[in-house]
């Protein structure tokens, strides 16, 4: 079986964002770029899938739509222990645009599990999963928080409101995944960051797609208002102060 | 000249952060303060390969180079140096020493459960009588014809208690003074060899430091590393490569305190403005900023020396003095900035400052720094 995972280079949480050119473009000077937080859980449960010797994973390869830059984020996946790196050369416009480059190569290069995490930190859209799903005409699955396989055979978890949904499915699928995939990230090894340098990173050539949408323009939400200490005695001043200056009761 | 890191290096610096963030952050107070052996996160950090992070492949260590040591020190320096003590003696005291100057076997034998950070190994030289003055060494390791017969006391041997391999400093021929001492590889749980109670420090509280007696000790011939009379030497050279540890250590202790100082300045108001916007701060802000600046170089540079296969003792002794001066002074401002609340243990620059000082009086005291490069100057 073989895992493909989806990778956004997303910049790093603590990152004090800006923008440009009239506030249509995010100003990425100084940046510094990770993997997506889902996107590092989901490559994490690969792993561990690849790991169980009671199942025949045998390749985990990641995958990115973006240009050169994000080449310091693969070879990090690289590190952590992806077999093989790929990059569509090409400067990502919108959901559609990158999972149709992704669809693109699986096409030609088919995987059995398609992994992608639910949102990017960075323009979480939410989208890209599915619609390689539907590109590919495979099963999509959101919200999963867990995968497993036995023999095999594949069970999943799904999150829905308020407690768990199991289903089972066939490969190829498309599992869009969230909290509990994984608990935490791996930390690469010195072994992992040397043998990254001898692993593969492809750089494939876009395919022509019709960009759907066009960013107009950022807004940064207003910053937020200065914290009131209430003493814990003091309820009804906290339930005056809801009422009456915040207004949410 | 070209100031970037690789990106290797610097994939190997933000792994280092995050385990030092992950690992070694929660607990650090506790551990500090009742002196518990890291045990947990010292292996995690072997798993990782950092213990042995300069070990070629070969002897299954991570084959990396100084400079991305010097990173990896850093990050991990800025939050718990009990555990970066123990990667610095492993990596750089003894792998270096046993991977430069030992025998195929006992590469085989001591050198790659070291690098695979599954063993650990501690540094005897100083003695009750013997710390800068290493030459006067009252270890005696007496040649038997098949073994050695080690006999004497070492004191203040970090993982003296932790440790399964030693490299042991000993004088065997006492009329040719300094070219008569020894370096022996000892197995720690050989007959004969006891080990001391637990010191209770001031900082670095939680690696174990403790004397250790050897009481006829019998080490196969098989053990020597280098030549007969090569230990003072091989001792010296050593700590040539220990100080860029100690240095990056030092170095990561004022970059942590800073960085909280900078952060707390920034959010403690007095007199109606954040403290930074007091001059009197901000200056200190910058010349701590500056100095650690400073101290950084020094560590490249001596460990680019380092990795271009030229001499780097004399820029490691500076390294070493100006990164340990540099810790101290950063880490007692760094309580300053804090006021009232840097002396308490929770907003931790009071146990940073207590940790810089070991800095200027191991692996060679400022003092003795400052006689090896002003011996360097007329060289
Ligand atoms: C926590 C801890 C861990 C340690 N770990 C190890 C270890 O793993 N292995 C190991 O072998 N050792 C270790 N040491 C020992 C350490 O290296 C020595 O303490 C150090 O070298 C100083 O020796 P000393 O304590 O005997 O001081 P002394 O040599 O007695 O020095 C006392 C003072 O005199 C000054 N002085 C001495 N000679 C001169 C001179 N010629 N000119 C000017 N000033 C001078 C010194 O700078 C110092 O200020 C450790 C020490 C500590 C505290």
């Amino acid at each position: 079986m073989k895992i493909l995972v989806c990778i956004s280079n997303v910049p790093d949480t603590t990152t004090k964002v800006k923008f440009k050119e009239g506030d249509s473009l995010f100003d990425d000077s100084g940046v510094q770029w990770i993997i997506n937080p889902w996107d590092e859980l989901a490559l994490t449960r690969a792993m561990e899938l690849k790991e169980d010797a009671g199942n025949s994973v045998n390749e985990i390869c990641v995958i990115h739509v973006g240009g050169a830059s994000a080449d310091a984020t693969l070879r990090k996946a690289l590190a952590i222990g992806a077999d093989k790196a790929v990059r569509i050369d090409a400067c990502p416009a919108d959901a559609y645009h990158v999972a149709g480059q992704i669809a693109e190569y699986l096409k030609e290069n088919p995987f059995d599990i398609i992994l992608s995490g639910i949102e990017s930190s960075d323009y979480n859209g939410s989208s890209v999963g599915a619609m390689i799903a539907e590109f590919m005409d495979y099963p999509g699955i959101s919200s999963v928080t867990s995968v497993n396989l036995d023999d095999d055979d594949i069970q999943i978890n799904r999150a829905i409101p308020g407690g768990k949904q199991v289903l089972k499915t066939e490969a190829p699928f498309v599992a869009v995944v969230q909290k509990g995939i994984a608990t935490e990230p791996r930390i690469p090894s010195m072994r992992g960051i040397m043998m990254a340098r001898k692993k593969p990173l492809e750089v494939k050539p876009a395919v022509e797609l019709e960009v759907l949408t066009e960013s107009i323009k950022f807004e940064l939400p207003q910053e937020k208002g200065a914290c009131k200490m209430i003493d814990s005695e003091s309820a009804e001043q906290l339930v005056e102060l809801l009422k009456n200056e915040a207004k949410v009761l | 000249m070209n100031f970037e890191f690789t990106e290797e290096q610097l994939m190997i610096r933000d792994a280092a952060r995050d385990f030092a963030q992950r690992e070694l952050l929660p607990g650090v107070i506790e551990r500090d303060e009742k002196a518990i052996y890291p045990t947990e996160q010292v292996k995690k950090l072997g798993e990782l390969g950092f213990l042995g992070m300069l070990v070629g492949l070969d002897y299954d260590g991570g084959g990396m180079d100084t400079i991305s040591y010097v990173l990896a020190m850093e990050e991990i320096s800025k939050i718990d140096s009990s555990v970066s003590v123990i990667m610095s003696v492993n990596n750089s005291l003894v792998c270096w020493g046993v991977e430069k100057y030992g025998t195929e076997e006992q590469k085989q034998k001591y050198l790659k459960p070291m690098a695979r950070g599954e063993k650990i190994g501690a540094f005897l030289l100083s003695e009750p009588e013997a710390g800068s003055d290493a030459t006067s060494q009252r270890t005696t390791a007496v040649d038997m014809g098949d073994h050695y017969l080690v006999n004497g006391t070492k004191n203040w041997i970090t993982s003296g208690k932790t440790a399964s391999t030693y490299i042991v400093i000993a004088q065997t021929n006492p009329e040719l003074k300094h070219r008569g001492i020894n370096a022996l590889i000892v197995e720690a749980d050989s007959e004969g060899i006891s080990v001391g109670p637990h010191e209770n420090k001031m900082g670095m509280r939680a690696s174990d430091t403790h004397s250790v007696m050897f009481n006829n000790v019998k080490v196969p011939k098989e053990n020597l590393l280098g030549e007969e009379g090569f230990g003072f030497k091989f001792a010296m050279k050593s700590l040539e490569g220990g100080r860029i540890g100690i240095a990056s250590q030092a170095l990561g202790i004022a970059s942590g305190a800073y960085e909280l100082a900078l952060k707390y300045a920034q959010e403690r108001k007095t007199f109606g403005k954040e403290i930074i916007n007091h001059q009197a701060i901000a200056f200190k802000l910058a010349d701590m900023a500056t100095e650690i600046e400073a101290a950084r170089f020094f560590c490249l540079k001596a460990a680019w020396l380092k990795d271009q296969g030229k001499p780097y003792g004399h820029a490691s002794a500076m390294a070493k003095l100006y990164a340990a001066e540099t810790a101290m002074k950063v880490t007692t401002e760094a309580v300053q900035i804090h006021g009232g609340y840097g002396y308490v243990k929770e907003y931790h620059v009071e146990r940073l400052m207590r940790d810089a000082k070991l800095t200027q009086i191991y692996e060679g005291t400022s003092e003795i720094q400052k006689i090896v490069i002003s011996r360097g100057l007329v060289d």
